[in-house]
């Protein structure tokens, strides 16, 4: 236990001295954790293959930053949820959801069928229109039920501030499906 | 909006998106289009970091007597 993590030690530092081989086995050993994230945040499979690489390049461009103390999972997360709220930010709100959405990720088997499909539909894209950080903040907190503190840490914010950008995310939800003549 | 009111709109979202399941389909491994990436994008310097080194030299041949005090700060 204690050679591993003196290897584990040896590999970061190595990482933060900038060896490639030590990029590329932090790369292999936390490629999987960094899309999986990703694509909770992104919902689209094919931009969140995009987005780890380009999590990497960053991680990669920052080596010499690396504080081995925080760890390397915490810090390529954050990385990530940057690289993902950027990408974010680039889409149009009426492209937030990919075209397949309703096909792929919620699973026929998991699916609620007593709620009606347009008003699942309506929700999905008022949910769309939100700012890329309320929606991010909301999709982790409320839909992935990640904890505040996992949120506020990949964030890089308060858990304070996760739980108002939740809220006020919530609230203008609820204002879009109002001005549609939903009551929820 | 209160948090009693909060509840059911957390209802309502999670009804309307599922979250992505923990095995979530993951077909291959990236690291051949990482190697991609870096031999695309060596290095680039920054754009501002050219306009001050740019301002620095140009601040040295202007006011030469500003070299000894920049060569203290750095």
């Amino acid at each position: 236990m204690l050679a591993e993590a003196k290897v584990e030690l040896e590999l970061l530092y190595q990482f933060q001295q900038g060896s490639m081989e030590a990029f590329e086995a932090l790369f292999r050993d936390h490629q999987r954790a960094v899309y999986g994230w990703i694509v909770r945040i992104v919902r689209d499979p094919a931009a969140a293959e995009e987005l780890t690489i380009e999590t990497f390049w960053r991680i990669y461009r920052a080596h010499a930053r690396f504080d081995s103390a925080r760890g390397f999972g915490a810090w390529s997360r954050r990385i990530a949820t940057h690289a993902a709220l950027d990408w974010l930010r680039r889409r149009p709100p009426e492209n937030a959801m990919p075209a397949d959405y309703f096909a792929e990720l919620p699973s026929p088997q998991t699916a609620d069928f007593c709620m009606a499909d347009e008003m699942r539909r309506k929700t999905a894209r008022a949910f769309a229109r939100l700012s890329p950080k309320l929606r991010v903040a909301a999709t982790l907190v409320v839909i992935e039920e990640l904890t505040h503190k996992e949120v506020a840490e990949a964030l890089g914010i308060s858990v304070s501030a996760v739980k108002l950008r939740v809220f006020r995310a919530l609230r203008l939800l609820r204002k879009d499906l109002e001005g549609q003549g939903i009551k929820p | 909006m209160n948090e009693h009111e909060q509840e059911p709109m957390e209802r309502l979202l999670r009804r309307a998106m599922l979250p992505v399941p923990n095995d979530v389909e993951w077909g291959r491994d990236l690291w051949p289009e990482m190697l991609r990436k870096l031999d695309e994008k060596p290095m680039q310097v920054p754009w501002f970091d050219w306009a001050l080194a740019g301002g620095v030299l140009g601040l040295m041949a202007l006011f030469p007597a500003s070299i000894p005090m920049l060569l203290y700060c750095m």
